[in-house]
């Protein structure tokens, strides 16, 4: 077993609480894990990266290597192409389309979208439109994690279990409403499947 | 016992925590910031009440761990490595010095420069004080390698240093604790000079140090973190550096290594190490995160004898951090297969966040400044140097850290009017109060605005050492009360603070325009907290 999978998005779009939650989920099914973070100047509105590997035998490399990531899963579409040359040929592209907006040449949706079909193995879900419809607007990055569930070969209960050791502190309301939009990013990502 | 998850940083402040250690120091700078925060929030360490404020600047945090060292306790001290020129002096002089209680000097390196304004290789900063380096490949190594350090610090009497890079500082794995070890008793030096460097003392203590050198180089030789490992191709033998060994590894799992492999993490350079590798292969690579030290080590002057690649001749890029394809290329193994980044894909640079205060004060500066042309503004180190970028575009340096006070003086000494500086709170603390001095003794023409956000920002929230004292430190340096202004950086108050600016322009001496208003975050936490 062996998961190299990069996590894009912009600072403060809540990537680090992915990782936080997958990890949890590869090391209580007894995995190694590696998870390099983006900390200090990068978080101020930029581009923001975390490498996540995840496998049974010993990982040396902190940073994937370029071409062999599985899956790029990323809560935002451009930032979703940014990492286009870490995706192995057989990876999955999985990615909210919908799009952060503060740079004033953001590119033209429609050829951005068209690049990501250009991915063989893609999933593509309105992220923030699904949170807000399950009237939990902070939790788009829980839907993402959901429509990744399919492509990480971790029981899908640890995934439930690492939410309650994420954000248990913050109360069991904050937990449910995470549970849920990441349920509802599983639903979508096994219909498009 | 228990296995824990944690960054490169963290072991090294758990790993410390375990090999029982009594103050750590230092002062913020990415990638070495959550070395101290780890330790600010542990329970055992507040339990055992050991030291962990943070300190102005990396200089007094660094003889703040000599003293604590000369009462016996272990002692370490954190920075980024820019931080280790602002304590260069202390560092190199703790050499004659030594230690009584262990020290070791934590140096996170940020090669590629992803939060630093230059890259530097601290190992250098270790051989030129003839001082002992470690250098972690793996989040297990940083937390196993502080009890060696203060092993070999409390042997030979002398500092340790631990470098590390942005890659491993900031990536969690998983390590196992090892029994703690009780802290030191307060015992005062046996020698009572041992920290008396007058000429005479000096002199006699660096025939010491050089007399050390032979058995710290023995201890390299036989150091469990340098390893030599066979492999049947000889044709190419390899030395990997610190967290490079991960790199090359990596680049093999799916076979052996067939090359022989020196793994190189505790320096002195291993020198017979190193030569059994040399005569036993036709070709060296040398792989380093960094700076090539080994590398220029090895080849020396007259190293184009020697059959060496690296980052000298260009098989490796001069600059910038390694990777598993850059080592991969440098094996001579083919690429994997990749795409590229798409045309489409714009830089999304980082910015000040909306509602800023520095956004503010800049606003009003850049008003105030409209009919004099550009070029007036020295700024520093923070998230205020963010405001180079557009829209802001409100200021013209960013050299290093209290160097906007430094330059407005020289730059009016040279004829510039107006001359403005503007620094951080935190800044200010670390490296601003000295210029200042200078600025009221030469009574210079210049204006300095202290962006007083309550907070150091830029890496992470961390306590400003100045909060609640910056109008006091200003008029203890000499600063007319008269010409210490406040004001407060809110679109509603513009006009108001235009004038306050002009009006300090105006006036022939210095002037200090305070801009007080908390970071949207800083406001945020506390109205959570009430
Ligand atoms: C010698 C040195 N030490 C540490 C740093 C890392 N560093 C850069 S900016 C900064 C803090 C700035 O805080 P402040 O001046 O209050 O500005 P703010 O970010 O809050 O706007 C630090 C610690 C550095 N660049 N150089
Ligand atoms: S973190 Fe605070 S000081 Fe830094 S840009 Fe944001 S609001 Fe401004």
């Amino acid at each position: 077993m062996k998961k190299d999978i990069i996590l894009a998005g912009v600072g403060g779009q809540g990537i680090l609480s992915i990782a936080a939650i997958i990890g949890f989920g590869a090391v209580e099914s007894g995995f190694q894990l590696k998870q390099a973070e983006v900390h200090g100047m990068s978080q101020r509105g930029g581009d923001v990266q975390s490498h996540l590997r995840i496998s049974d035998r010993t990982i040396y490399s902190d940073l994937v290597p370029l071409g062999s990531a599985d899956l790029i899963l990323s809560v935002e579409p451009m930032e979703a192409l940014r990492y286009k040359p870490y995706l192995s040929e057989s990876g999955w592209l999985v990615t909210n389309i919908h799009p952060f907006l503060n740079i004033s040449d953001y590119p033209d949706m429609e050829e951005l979208m068209k690049e990501i079909r250009i991915v063989p193995h893609h999933i593509t879900l309105d992220a923030n439109q699904i949170s807000k419809e399950l009237q939990a607007p902070r939790s788009m990055n829980m839907v993402m994690l959901g429509a990744a569930a399919p492509f990480l070969d971790i029981d899908y209960r640890k995934l439930q279990d690492g939410i309650r050791f994420v954000f248990g502190r913050k109360g069991e309301e904050i937990v449910e409403m995470n549970l849920r939009a990441m349920a509802a990013g599983k639903k979508q990502a096994e219909q498009e499947l | 016992m228990k296995r824990l998850m944690l960054l490169g940083d963290e072991a090294i402040a758990q790993g410390a925590l375990d090999a029982g250690l009594s103050g750590i120091y230092g002062y913020p700078g990415t990638p070495s910031t959550e070395i101290i925060e780890y330790i600010q929030r542990n329970p055992e360490a507040r339990q055992r009440n050991v030291q962990r404020t943070w300190s102005a600047n990396e200089k007094t945090a660094l003889e703040e761990a000599l003293g604590i060292s000369y009462t016996g306790k272990r002692a370490m001290v954190t920075m980024k490595h820019v931080g280790l020129n602002v304590a260069a002096d202390p560092y190199m002089n703790s050499a004659l010095t030594g230690a009584n209680g262990g020290i070791i000097v934590a140096v996170a390196d940020d090669p590629s420069m992803h939060s630093s304004q230059n890259e530097q290789d601290s190992r250098f900063y270790g051989k030129f004080a003839l001082l002992p380096v470690l250098e972690p490949s793996n989040q297990q190594e940083a937390y196993d390698m502080p009890r060696l350090a203060f092993q070999i610090s409390e042997m030979y009497g002398i500092p340790v240093m631990i470098r590390l890079t942005t890659r491993l500082a900031h990536s969690r794995a998983a390590i196992t604790r090892i029994a703690v070890l009780p802290e030191n008793e307060f015992h005062l030096p046996t020698d009572p000079n041992q920290f008396m460097l007058l000429p005479a003392f000096a002199r006699k203590k660096y025939e010491r140090h050089l007399s050390l050198q032979e058995k710290l180089e023995q201890e390299a030789e036989q150091s469990p973190y340098n390893t030599y490992t066979d492999g049947p191709d000889r044709s190419r033998g390899i030395i990997a550096c610190g967290l490079a060994y991960n790199y090359l590894r990596e680049n093999y799992t799916d076979r052996e290594c067939p090359h022989p492999i020196l793994k190189i993490c505790h320096y002195p350079l291993p020198e017979k190490l190193i030569g059994t590798l040399l005569s036993a292969c036709k070709e060296i690579l040398i792989l380093e995160e960094g700076m090539p030290l080994a590398e220029e080590t090895i080849r020396g002057l007259l190293g184009y004898k020697l059959n060496i690649r690296g980052r000298l001749d260009g098989t490796i890029p001069r600059a910038g951090e390694l990777s598993p394809a850059l080592v991969r290329k440098a094996l001579q193994l083919p690429d994997l297969p990749r795409a590229g980044i798409p045309a489409v894909v714009r830089g999304r640079p980082p910015a000040l966040c909306l509602g800023c205060p520095h956004a503010d004060t800049y606003k009003a500066l850049k008003s105030a400044l409209k009919d004099y042309g550009q070029g007036h503004v020295f700024s520093d180190i923070g998230c205020y140097t963010l405001g180079f970028l557009p829209p802001h575009q409100a200021i013209n340096t960013c050299v290093d850290m209290g160097a906007s006070i430094s330059m407005a003086v020289g730059a009016a000494d040279g004829g510039l009017f107006p001359a403005i500086a503007v620094i951080g709170d935190s800044t200010f603390g670390h490296s601003g109060m000295t210029p200042l001095l200078d600025a009221v003794v030469k009574k210079s023409n210049v204006v300095i605005v202290i962006l007083d956000n309550a907070t150091t920002a830029m890496t992470g929230m961390q306590d400003s050492q100045v909060e609640g004292r910056v109008e006091q430190i200003c008029q203890g340096i000499g600063v007319e009360q008269e010409h210490i202004r406040i004001i407060n950086p809110l679109e509603r108050y513009l006009n108001e603070n235009v004038s306050t600016f002009k009006e300090e322009i105006a006036y022939p001496g210095v002037s200090v325009v305070i801009a007080r208003r908390p970071c949207i975050h800083v406001y945020a936490r506390k109205r959570g907290r009430s």
